[in-house]
């Protein structure tokens, strides 16, 4: 189980190039056909970030003591500073900003992890924030 | 995609209910695109043999799939990914095969900041039961 000892801990670092195709296809798989990623230099949409998984993070990712059979996403917030468009870079750099518990209504302690990742553009501006909210359940989530 | 309306900031209230987006018969092929676009190739999305073997019906789609869709809902609503200047989903249910899915929002809140008129709204992902897929809120810059 995460403990309150993992909050502040550095997750490590990501390099995404924001790219007008990958733009055009992530658009397609959310099912937004507006005429503005058909653009030569379209924008980001809103949760196009989720494709930091491409992507290959710098520095080990650490032991958080989490039991990932057990781990839902509960939640997933984003603040948007700065337009995100096609020829972009950003650089991603996550932290633990938060670790909580609650009884869970079936029995059992859930326990939320909060994951706050910068997102950083070329001219290193702080462009997105996002927070990524899991949740390790006391039995399996399955 | 059906026409969606581009909200005006001096047209909507507060309390309003915004034309909701429907998305009939959700299908694999749905979650399979999200997947390779995404990159998050968890089988319980994509495989229904494994899915099975752990207790699930059948394979079921992403949160992020969902909210995905309702970004683009919004961003539409709002003219555009350039007016939005926040977004958070909470995930409460899942999305299956054969679902019919309402995407819908409702104005909370109006008012401006940094020069702004900005809309709050809250938002529900909700399927064809009427039970909650995701619900979110969003808040965006209009023009008047």
């Amino acid at each position: 189980m995460a403990d309150k000892s993992i909050i502040g801990m550095d997750i490590g670092t990501t390099v995404i190039p924001v790219e007008r195709g990958k733009i055009r296809e992530f658009a397609a798989a959310i099912l937004d056909e507006s005429p503005e990623y058909e653009t030569e230099g379209p924008p980001a949409p809103p949760t196009f970030t989720m494709t930091v998984a491409f992507w290959p993070r710098v520095g080990p990712m650490p032991d958080l003591g989490l039991n990932y059979m057990r781990v839902l996403h509960a939640e997933q917030q984003y603040e948007y500073l700065l337009p995100v468009q096609a020829g972009d870079t950003l650089t991603a750099h996550t932290t633990i900003d938060d670790v909580y518990t609650k009884e869970g209504k079936k029995g059992g302690t859930l326990t939320f992890v909060v994951f706050k990742t910068s997102f950083t553009n070329q001219r290193n501006e702080t462009a997105i924030v996002a927070r990524q909210v899991i949740v390790e359940t006391a039995k399996a989530a399955v | 995609m059906s026409e969606l309306p581009l909200l005006q900031f001096d047209a909507v209230a507060e309390g309003e209910d915004v034309a909701p987006f429907v998305l009939e018969n959700v299908n694999r092929t749905h979650f399979v695109k999200y997947a390779g676009a995404s990159g998050d190739f968890n089988p319980m999305h994509h495989d229904d043999t494994m899915a099975q073997a752990v207790g699930y019906p059948s394979v079921f789609g992403h949160g992020m799939f969902s909210a995905g869709v309702l970004s683009g809902y919004v961003t539409r609503l709002i003219g555009g990914v350039a007016n939005l200047r926040k977004f958070s989903t909470q995930f409460r249910g899942q999305i299956w095969p054969g679902d019919t899915v309402t995407f819908s929002a409702k104005i909370t809140g109006k008012s401006t900041e940094n020069g702004e008129n900005r809309v709050d709204m809250d938002l529900a992902v909700t399927n064809q039961d009427g039970k909650a897929i995701v619900l979110g809120s969003a808040t965006a810059a209009l023009t008047s």
